[in-house]
C-alpha cells in the first residue's frame, strides 16, 4: 500500500502538521501487515506449479510481494495456492493440509483445473474444481496462467484483504479457531461426508451397471 | 522422413515357434501373437537368444467388439535397430489371466500393474499385483470401453449437446449425483469400510527382530509426499527406515492420474495434441513430437522440410532446458537453496520466450501439427534463436560448469553413490540420461533415427560409472550436443512450407497400429496408437519414461541413506503429469 | 587445495553481483545522453528480455510489463466488426466449427433460426465459452474459417467467482484484435479483400454474356 493510501483515515490534519503526523486505522495497518506477509504453501500438485515457481524466481520475483517464503509445512503458511489438477486420490491430502493451516487462510484456484476441472474435467478421478471442497477466495483463468497472471491474481487477493476488518472476521469471532473441514473417503468413487445420506438416496434410486 | 515402418521385422518369430507363434495379419497392424501359455518360454528366447534386452513398453489393449483383451510387448535392442512386437490374446471374460513376465524383465513391474488397475488383466506370477494410479477398492477398471464414469457424455468427441443447440449446461447438472460420481445401486457410504492402505504397508519387506534379550524392535516407517518439497510434485514414497537407511522403500503414484488415455481415447487424433503438452509439462514440444510420428506413421503421410528443421530445434531447445531445470532442481533439493535455481531460470525463461514467440505458450506450445509445425518462426525469432544457441547457452552452461561441477561439497554428496549399473537399468527399461551415464549408450536419436536426426554429427552422451556424479555430468554433457544440433540446425533450416499438409480439422487415419518413440529429454516417450478408422483412436497409450524409470527406485535407494533417496530422485528427473498421466 | 571448487564457484556468483550494480551506473551514466533509462521503460524491458541481458532480470510487475509476442494466447474472444452507425456486427456465423474442434468441449453456441422458415441464420443467439475447462490450446481461433474468435492478450482476469463467459462478455471490437495482433489482422484483410475481387471478378463474369 502506498503511503497516502495508509495515510487517509477520514481525518483531516492540518496543512502545516501534515508531512509530520499520520493517523490510520487499526484495520489498515493491519491488513497493510498481513497483505504484505502472505506466505503461500510450497505446495504444487501439476502444470501450474512449475509457473508458480517460475513466479518466485528472478524474472518475475514475488519477494517484491512478500510472498517469496514458500513454506513446506501448512502450520506456518497463510496461502494455499492450489496449482493444478485435484484428483481424486490427491484430494483428502489437499484437506487434510488445508484443516492443518492456521487462520488466516486463504485459498487461490490457481488454472482452470484446479478452478473447476479445466480440460481434464470429464475424468474419472479428476475432482471438478477445489471449491467442492474448499471455499476458494480468488479463481484466476488459463491454462497454465502465465507468472503475470498469478501476480494479477495475488494482487487481487490482496486487495481482498484489504478490504476485511478486524472486527468481522472469522478468526476473531467466537467458535472453533478454524474452519474443519470433513476428510473425503476414497471409496468405489470419492465420498463427501458431508453428503453421505444424499448419495445413499440417490444410489437407490438409480439403475447403474456398476458392480 | 522416409515412409519406411520404423518397425520393419527382421525375425522370424513363426519359424522358430511354428506351434506357438502366427503372424498379426490384421490389416495395419505388425508384429507376433504369440499363445498365452508359451510366453514365458518365447519371451526368454527374445531376450536370451535374440537379443532384444530392452523391453521398453507393455500395454493392454480392449478389443471390445471382438470380445478379446490384448496385451502387446515393445521388445527392442539397446544396441539399436527396428523392435519386435509381440501380442498376446486373451478371451474377455475374467478372470482375464496372463503370465507376468516380471521374472525376464522386472521393468515391466509397474506396467503391468497399471494393465491391471485399468483394463482388470490379472498376471499370474507378478510379485505385487496391485492397483497403482488408482485406489484399492476403486470400482471397476476404467479403460475398459464398457466402463463409464460419472461426467459421461458420448464415446467420441465432438460431443452433440455443444452444437447448435448448445444452451450451456454444466457436467454437473446432468450427472444424478451433482458431481463427478458413480456409484454401485444401493450403495450405503456410512457402510463402507475403506481398504486403505493395508496392502502398501503389507508390500513392504517386514523386519521385526528380537535381541537377546527378547526385547523385540520393529523399524520406521516414513511416508513421504504426496506433499513434499523435494518430490517434485504429488509423488509418494512410503520407506521403512533404520536410522537413516533405507531398508524398503516402495513408490506410491497416481496422485496426478488425469485419465489421459481415457480422455484421449475419446478425443479426434488432432484433439489429442494439445492434451500431449501436459503430460511431461516441461517439455511439451517434445511431447508433441512424438505423438506427431506416431499419427504420421499411421497416416503415412511426409513432413515438410523446413518444419523437419524446426521440430529439431524445438525439441532441442526444450531439451535444454529440461536439463538445466534438473541441475538447478537437483542443487535445490541438495540443500543448496535457490541461487543455482535462480540461475538456469533465468536461460530458461528466454528459451520459454521462443516457444512463446512461435508457438503463443510459454508451456503448453501445441506447436505440431500433421505433416509439419503450425506456424512458422519468424525471422526476428530465429535470429534470437541463433542468439542464443551461438553466444548466450554455450556460455552459460560453462558458467553452470564452473559455479558447480568442482565444488566440494557438492562432489561428496554426489561422488561415488551408484544409482544403478547398466546391465541392471536396461533390466528396468531404464532409458534417457540415467541409462546413459551407467554405461550404455543407447539413444534413440542414433539407436533408431526419427525426424531428421541422422543428418546432423553429434555424440550420444555416455558416462561410465553410473554414480550420481554422473548423472549430474551427463545433463552437461547433453545440453552441450544438443547445443551443437542446434547450431547446425539453425544453419542449414531451408526455407519453404512448414507444412505438406492443407490446415484441416479433421484428418483421415487409417485403421493400423503405431508406435511412435522419441528421446524424450527424460528417457524414451512412445505413442501407441491404434486406430479404426473412426475419427477418434480406438486405443491411446503413452509409453511414459518417468514411470517406466521409476520402477526401479526400490533396487537404487535399498541401503543408502534417506538424504540420497532426494539425490536419487532428483536425477531421475520425474514429472508427475507425464508419471500418473 | 580443498575449497578450490568452492571459491571458484563462488567467483562467478562474484561476477553476477558486480554485473548487477555495474550494469546499473552504466545505463544511469548512459542516460543523459541517450536518455534510455534501465527501468519503467520499454527499452529497458526489451534489454533484460535479449539474449545480452546480465544484471538484474526481474521485469516489476504490474508496474512494468513483458512485451507479449503476437502470437501469445490466453482465452478465447469473439470479434466483431464495428458499422459506421455503432452497431456491432458479429462475425461468427455460428458454423460450429471452433465447438467441434476444441478439445475439451468447453464452447457451447446456439444458433438462430429464422422464425418464419425455420432455416439457420449465420448469427450466434448466444455463444457461451466455460473459462474454467478452457486450455487456452488455440484451436478454436486457428480453424475458424471467419477469423471470428481470437485468442486474447489479456491476462489480469483473475475473479471472485468461476468463469462462465457468455456473447456479452466474449465480444471484442475488431479495433482491438488488430491492435494486439497486427500483422495477423493484416494478413487476414489482405487474405479477405483479394477473396472479394474474385467473387467481384466472378460475379462480373457470369453477369456479362459473353
Amino acid at each position: 500500500m502506498t503511503n497516502e493510501n495508509l495515510n487517509s483515515p477520514g481525518y483531516e490534519i492540518p496543512a502545516e502538521m501534515s508531512n509530520l503526523v499520520a493517523i490510520t486505522t487499526l484495520d489498515r495497518l493491519y491488513n497493510w501487515g498481513r497483505r504484505s506477509s502472505v506466505w503461500p504453501l510450497m505446495f504444487g500438485l501439476a502444470c501450474c506449479a512449475i509457473e508458480m515457481i517460475v513466479a518466485q524466481t528472478a524474472r518475475y520475483d514475488l519477494a517484491r510481494f512478500g510472498m517469496e517464503v514458500m513454506r513446506p509445512t501448512p502450520r506456518q503458511s497463510d496461502l494455499m495456492i492450489v496449482s493444478g489438477t485435484v484428483t481424486k486420490k490427491m484430494i483428502p491430502a489437499i484437506v487434510r493440509l488445508y484443516n492443518q493451516m492456521p487462520e488466516p487462510k486463504y485459498v487461490v484456484a490457481m488454472g482452470a483445473c484446479a478452478s473447476g476441472g479445466g480440460p481434464f474435467k470429464e475424468g474419472y478421478n479428476v475432482v471438478a474444481g477445489v471449491d467442492k471442497f474448499l471455499p476458494v477466495d480468488i479463481y484466476i483463468p488459463g491454462c497454465p496462467p502465465t507468472p503475470q497472471a498469478l501476480i494479477a491474481g495475488l494482487i487481487k487477493l490482496q486487495q481482498k484483504i484489504d478490504k476485511e476488518s478486524i472486527r468481522t472476521v472469522r478468526w476473531y469471532r467466537k467458535g472453533p479457531d478454524s474452519v474443519n473441514i470433513p476428510i473425503p473417503i476414497l471409496g468405489p468413487d470419492l465420498i463427501d461426508p458431508r453428503r453421505n445420506a444424499e448419495l445413499r438416496q440417490i444410489s437407490s434410486g438409480i439403475e447403474t451397471d456398476k458392480v | 522422413m522416409a515412409a519406411t515402418p520404423l518397425q520393419t521385422q527382421t525375425v522370424d518369430l513363426a519359424a522358430r515357434f511354428p506351434s506357438a507363434v502366427s503372424v498379426d495379419a490384421r490389416n495395419g497392424y505388425t508384429g507376433w501373437l504369440v499363445e498365452k501359455d508359451k510366453l514365458l518360454e518365447i519371451a526368454r528366447s527374445i531376450k536370451e537368444e535374440l537379443g532384444y534386452d530392452l523391453l521398453t513398453s507393455v500395454t493392454g489393449v480392449d478389443y471390445l467388439p471382438e470380445e478379446k483383451m490384448e496385451v502387446v510387448y515393445h521388445a527392442y535392442k539397446t544396441t539399436g535397430g527396428p523392435g519386435l512386437i509381440f501380442k498376446v490374446q486373451v478371451p474377455r471374460q475374467d478372470p482375464i489371466e496372463i503370465p507376468s513376465v516380471t521374472p525376464l524383465w522386472p521393468g515391466v513391474d509397474f506396467q503391468e500393474r497399471e494393465i491391471w488397475d485399468l483394463l482388470g488383466i490379472k498376471f499370474t506370477g507378478h510379485p505385487d499385483l496391485r492397483r497403482i494410479l488408482l485406489w484399492e477398492g476403486f470400482a471397476g477398471h476404467p479403460l475398459r470401453k464398457d466402463w463409464k464414469e460419472g461426467f459421461y457424455e458420448e464415446d467420441a468427441k465432438p460431443f452433440k449437446s455443444r452444437w447448435p443447440e448448445g444452451n450451456y449446461v454444466s457436467s454437473e447438472e446432468k450427472n444424478p449425483y451433482k458431481d463427478n460420481l458413480s456409484f454401485p445401486k444401493n450403495f450405503d457410504p456410512e457402510k463402507w469400510i475403506p481398504e486403505g492402505e493395508a496392502a502398501l504397508y503389507g508390500a513392504l519387506a517386514r523386519y521385526t527382530e528380537t535381541d537377546e534379550q527378547g526385547i523385540k524392535s520393529d523399524r520406521i516407517v516414513v511416508n513421504m509426499g504426496p506433499q513434499h518439497p523435494s518430490t517434485h510434485g504429488v509423488f509418494r514414497a512410503v520407506v521403512t527406515v533404520e536410522g537413516e537407511t533405507i531398508l524398503s522403500l516402495k513408490p506410491v503414484v497416481g496422485y496426478l492420474h488425469r485419465n489421459h488415455e481415457k480422455i484421449g481415447e475419446r478425443n479426434t487424433f488432432l484433439l489429442n495434441m494439445p492434451y500431449t503438452d501436459r503430460l511431461d509439462y516441461f517439455n511439451s514440444m517434445s511431447n508433441n513430437f512424438g505423438y506427431a510420428l506416431a499419427v504420421e506413421k499411421l497416416m503415412n503421410i511426409p513432413v515438410a522440410e523446413r518444419a523437419d528443421y524446426i521440430r529439431i530445434i524445438m525439441a532441442e531447445l526444450s531439451r535444454v532446458q529440461n536439463h538445466l531445470v534438473l541441475v538447478g532442481m537437483l542443487l535445490n533439493d541438495l540443500g543448496a537453496m535457490y541461487t543455482p535455481a535462480l540461475y538456469i531460470f533465468e536461460e530458461r525463461e528466454l528459451i520459454l520466450d521462443i516457444f512463446e514467440a512461435v508457438s503463443g505458450s510459454r508451456m503448453m506450445c501445441n506447436y505440431f501439427r500433421f505433416g509439419g509445425v503450425a506456424r512458422d518462426i519468424p525471422e526476428d525469432v530465429l535470429q534470437k534463436i541463433k542468439d542464443l544457441v551461438f553466444k548466450r547457452l554455450p556460455a552459460k552452461t560453462d558458467e553452470m560448469d564452473r559455479f558447480l561441477s568442482e565444488n566440494e561439497v557438492l562432489v561428496s554428496r554426489l561422488k561415488g553413490i551408484p544409482v544403478i549399473d547398466g546391465p541392471s537399468a536396461v533390466q528396468y527399461s531404464i532409458t534417457g540420461p540415467v541409462l546413459r551415464a551407467a554405461g550404455i549408450p543407447y539413444d534413440i536419436r542414433r539407436a533408431d533415427p526419427y525426424g531428421i536426426y541422422d543428418r546432423f554429427e553429434f555424440d550420444v552422451a555416455m558416462r561410465t560409472h553410473g554414480d550420481l556424479m554422473d548423472n549430474y555430468l551427463i545433463r552437461l554433457d547433453e545440453i552441450r550436443q544438443s547445443i551443437r544440433i542446434l547450431e547446425q540446425a539453425v544453419s542449414k533450416i531451408p526455407s519453404g512450407p512448414i507444412n505438406s499438409q492443407k490446415p484441416q480439422y479433421q484428418v483421415r487415419v487409417p485403421a493400423g497400429e503405431a508406435y511412435g518413440r522419441i528421446e524424450a529429454p527424460k528417457g524414451e516417450l512412445g505413442y501407441y496408437v491404434i486406430s479404426n478408422g473412426k475419427p477418434n483412436p480406438w486405443r491411446y497409450h503413452v509409453r511414459a519414461p518417468s514411470f517406466i524409470n521409476i520402477t526401479g527406485l526400490e533396487k537404487m535407494c535399498v541401503g543408502k541413506k534417506i538424504a540420497d533417496f532426494i539425490a536419487i530422485l532428483g536425477v531421475l528427473d520425474i514429472v508427475l503429469g507425464e508419471l500418473d498421466r | 587445495m580443498y575449497g578450490k571448487g568452492i571459491i571458484k564457484g563462488l567467483s562467478v556468483t562474484l561476477k553476477r553481483f558486480w554485473y548487477t550494480y555495474w550494469d546499473d551506473f552504466v545505463w544511469f551514466i548512459r542516460s543523459f545522453t541517450t536518455g534510455k533509462r534501465r527501468y519503467y521503460s520499454e527499452e529497458g524491458i526489451k534489454y533484460r528480455s535479449s539474449s545480452s541481458t546480465r544484471g538484474i532480470f526481474t521485469i516489476q510487475y504490474p508496474e512494468e510489463k513483458l512485451i507479449l509476442p503476437e502470437e501469445f494466447r490466453y482465452v478465447p474472444f469473439l470479434v466483431y466488426d464495428e458499422k459506421d452507425d455503432g452497431t456491432k456486427d458479429v462475425r461468427c456465423t455460428s458454423c460450429g466449427i471452433c465447438a467441434k474442434v476444441c478439445p475439451p468441449q468447453c464452447i457451447w453456441i446456439v444458433r438462430t433460426n429464422d422464425p418464419q422458415t425455420g432455416k439457420p441464420v449465420p448469427v450466434p443467439a448466444e455463444f457461451y465459452i466455460d473459462m474454467d475447462i478452457c486450455m487456452n490450446c488455440g484451436f478454436c481461433s486457428e480453424y475458424c474459417p471467419f477469423d471470428a474468435i481470437k485468442m486474447d492478450h489479456e491476462f489480469d482476469i483473475a475473479s471472485l467467482h468461476r468463469n462462465v463467459y457468455n456473447m456479452e462478455k466474449l465480444l471484442k471490437p475488431a479495433s482491438y484484435y488488430s491492435n494486439i495482433r497486427p500483422k495477423n489482422f493484416q494478413l487476414e484483410e489482405e487474405a479477405r479483400r483479394a477473396k472479394e475481387v474474385i467473387k467481384a471478378a466472378k460475379a462480373g463474369a457470369a453477369s456479362s454474356p459473353s
